[in-house]
């Protein structure tokens, strides 16, 4: 491996690292530069691609990621950045992350492939103890900013109990990382690079569902999305809606049957789960005074638990009804159940009805 | 009073049943039964290199090996390895995995089956090897691909077949699918889908019979555990730490890699730093052994020297067994990465070719005998499919069952009614 010379090379040259400058104003991802229609890997694929590009001392890792991944994310970074700086590790999620946090200590971008979000468990201890309290108990002598593990969540149709899993709430409740769950290609470029460039570890989930079927316009330059913004994809009056991920496209669905009751839903967009926009969502509920939650992860101790205290916390005397949260059953995830289990457009109409009508 | 005495209180902490207190000051506490120690170390492990035995393909360090082997290796003339009942029972057994595996891969792409299904096409020698060995009360634990191990084991193919449909009549009522075969009364312990997760799982398994023979007392519990899992795993922590735990405790438990080379696209020579697994064996203070993994009378061999160890209470044994996957690693994977010269050479290995050449030049039995059994199971197998086929698909209320003790686990509601019989509950209030 041409490892031992890259690291010669470097010390030769010290420490200096070529980096694309790029100013803190992000763009939105519109406009100037061309734009094609690609799906939710591509995407991810074009924004590593950029990624490695524009910082020599960024890697990725992870398992099966040298020819290209399971999921076709890491498409020919290998074949152009090298065996060195793009390389799959053995079956060690624990591991995995551990080294990532090593690397980024010492002052790279480690980009970690977790391959389903149901194998991060073992990798849980490393992120929470470790990637969490890195910047703070050493009083801010060493971060691992640097580092950000991505990894495929959510229902596929037949993932069944180990490959459809939403742990997100798990990462939420844990102060020093940052959670992030991109709704579309175009989103999940912009939002990528962002994780990536952030100089906090983020944990980065992609929703596999869309990874084929989301298709959209994609621009094909540097940009990024600003993260810890809510954005507001769809405006309304009477109730608030609030997703993330996949999610957001199932929700959309009830939005426009709802609206051929007569009923205007405002769809919000989370983007950053930790730490969240609180002020877009209590903007909206204080337009709508209604607001209601969905995520594919089981009801109880969700995320939209924590939204919706907040919510009530903040905007308790306009509520013209209580917090919906329409979620996954407290099930295991299951296999052939899977219709049944999940927040369905049915689902969340009924409960849009409900809440309006309270 | 003295470091070995303290160490092994302190690591006999939980077990201090038996009265009388240690014989002597220098020796950890001492139960009296000939395989002495309960827990502590193994200090006294013999380590023989014995590169004679041909039964290896490379030298393996082999500990306690049984006379009966020793005897077979002084012969000069090749005697058999198994009698004609044990031979046929074998091929029915390899038969049946493979006709098994062959129509999961057809009912797959007729849609009958979803989800991912792993096949074993080509590692059918390791699972009749082993586990034709075993005892009903001995327990087995898996991987995703565990189909075959749960045939081997005696769960019946019928089972299996609806369990894949996702129909109640398979052997968890449809809630595992392809990667959970579960069997109380077979002792197969799962079906995991996450690799290495079963290893600690078999290792607690193995304490329990240990437990039951030596503190419980039961006459007859000399229970086995068999922990199957790949090459892969053996790159990740839990597999060292039930290494260490099984060695320490000498648990009645055989490891048993399935090494393949291939942990879906990644290369075994390029993922561990030493690829010769069965060295960790020994590194652990445990016997580590290769064996051609193609070859079930091999690996029968090599398991029965691992399993009687087991049995006799001297702890456990690594065995490294080299065989190849012919599909790829899932339905859903093109297996594009792997040589084709490398399939062609494991294919020339196949165990099923083997085991019939070995059969029919040795006169265990004929080429009829052996196409009546081809015959038997394609009609096992067919009848497990329309069994599969007619059965009822699980009611919606059998998704919130299991979840806790109580089998409907979501209590009772404010009308008084069970939450889950609640037709609002599961459906919204709609329909789906």
């Amino acid at each position: 491996m041409g490892f031992r010379n890259i690291i010669g090379r470097r010390l030769g040259l010290g420490l200096v690292r070529r980096r694309k400058p790029f100013s803190t104003a992000t763009c939105d991802g519109d406009g100037n530069g061309n734009a094609k229609s690609i799906n939710l890997y591509s995407a991810i694929n074009q924004a590593l691609h950029i990624a490695l590009e524009t910082d020599n001392r960024a890697f990725v890792f992870g398992e099966d990621v040298s020819f290209g991944g399971v999921f076709r994310c890491t498409t020919g970074l290998a074949d152009r950045f090298g065996k060195a700086r793009v390389f799959n590790t053995p079956l060690c999620e624990q591991g995995i992350v551990g080294f990532g946090i090593g690397l980024a200590a010492m002052g790279n971008r480690a980009i970690a492939e977790i391959q389903f979000a149901d194998y991060i468990y073992p990798a849980f201890d490393q992120i929470v103890n470790e990637a969490a309290k890195f910047r703070y108990r050493s009083g801010n002598q060493f971060n691992c900013g640097g580092l950000t593990i991505r990894a495929p969540y959510g229902a596929v149709g037949h993932g069944g109990h180990y490959h459809s899993q939403s742990p997100e709430a798990f990462f939420c409740h844990v102060p020093g990382i940052k959670v992030v769950i991109p709704r579309s290609p175009r989103q999940a470029k912009g939002l990528l690079l962002s994780c990536i460039r952030d100089p906090n570890p983020v944990v980065f989930f992609e929703p596999k569902w869309l990874y084929r079927l989301a298709v959209e316009e994609v621009p094909e330059h540097d940009y990024m999305l600003p993260l810890s913004e809510a954005e507001v994809i769809r405006q309304g009056s009477d109730i608030t809606l609030v997703g993330w991920g996949a999610q957001l496209s199932v929700m959309e669905q009830a939005c426009n049957e709802a609206e051929k009751d007569g009923i205007s839903c405002e769809l919000i967009d989370l983007k950053t789960l930790l730490p969240w926009d609180k002020e877009t969502v209590e903007a909206s509920v204080r337009k709508t005074g209604r607001v209601l939650i969905s995520h594919e992860a089981p009801v109880t101790g969700g995320f939209g638990a924590e939204i919706s205290a907040s919510i009530v916390e903040r905007c308790f005397l306009r509520l013209e009804a209580p917090v919906a949260r329409v979620c996954g059953l407290d099930t295991p995830f299951p296999l052939v159940f899977e219709p049944f289990y999940m927040p369905t457009k049915n689902k969340i109409l009924d409960a849009i009805k409900a809440t309006v009508n309270y | 009073m003295n470091s070995a005495s303290c160490a092994a209180k302190i690591s006999t902490q939980p077990f201090s049943l038996n009265p009388t207190s240690p014989t002597s000051h220098d020796n950890p506490l001492v139960f009296p039964k000939p395989t002495s120690l309960f827990l502590g170390s193994t200090r006294k492990l013999r380590l023989s290199s014995s590169s004679k035995l041909n039964l290896h393909r490379r030298s393996g360090t082999v500990v306690a090996v049984s006379d009966v082997v020793k005897q077979k290796k002084s012969k000069s003339t090749p005697s058999l390895l198994i009698t004609k009942e044990e031979g046929l029972e074998l091929y029915e057994d390899v038969i049946l995995g493979r006709a098994f595996e062959d129509m999961c891969a057809q009912m797959y792409y007729r849609g009958k089956m979803f989800g991912f299904v792993h096949l074993y096409n080509g590692q059918e020698a390791v699972s009749t090897g082993f586990i034709k060995l075993l005892k009903q009360q001995d327990s087995v634990v898996s991987t995703y691909r565990d189909h075959v191990h749960a045939l081997s084991k005696g769960v019946p193919a019928r089972a299996v077949m609806s369990e894949l449909f996702g129909k109640t009549t398979g052997c968890c009522r449809g809630q595992g699918g392809s990667m959970h075969m579960f069997s109380r009364e077979h002792n197969l312990l799962g079906g995991f889908a996450f690799i290495g997760e079963g290893i600690p799982v078999a290792t607690g398994a193995a304490f329990t019979s240990k437990y039951k023979r030596e503190i419980l007392k039961e006459a007859d519990c000399d229970h086995v555990t068999l922990a199957f899992f790949g090459d892969g795993t053996c790159n990740n922590g839990q597999f060292f730490e039930c290494l260490n735990m099984a060695a320490l405790w000498k648990l009645p438990i055989v490891f048993v890699v399935e090494n393949n080379l291939w942990a879906i696209g990644m290369s075994h020579l390029r993922a561990t730093s030493d690829p010769q697994i069965y060295k960790k064996g020994p590194a652990f203070g445990m016997p580590g052994i290769h064996v051609d993994g193609m070859d079930v009378l091999k690996v029968r061999e090599v398991a029965k020297e691992a399993i009687g160890r087991a049995r006799r209470g001297e702890g456990p044994t690594l065995v490294e067994c080299e065989t190849y996957r012919f599909r790829g690693h899932s339905l859903a994977d093109p297996d594009e990465l792997r040589d084709s010269a490398e399939k062609a050479y494991y294919a020339a290995r196949d165990p099923i070719t083997a085991l019939k050449k070995y059969l029919i030049e040795n006169s265990l039995a004929s080429e009829a005998d052996l196409k009546a059994i081809d015959k038997k199971i394609d009609e096992v197998v067919e009848d497990a499919v329309e069994f599969a086929d007619e059965s009822p698909v699980p009611s919606r209320s059998q998704l919130l069952e299991n979840v806790f003790a109580d089998p409907k686990g979501f209590g009772i509601g404010p009308d008084g009614r069970y939450r889950c019989e609640d037709p609002k509950f599961t459906e919204g209030t709609a329909h789906v």
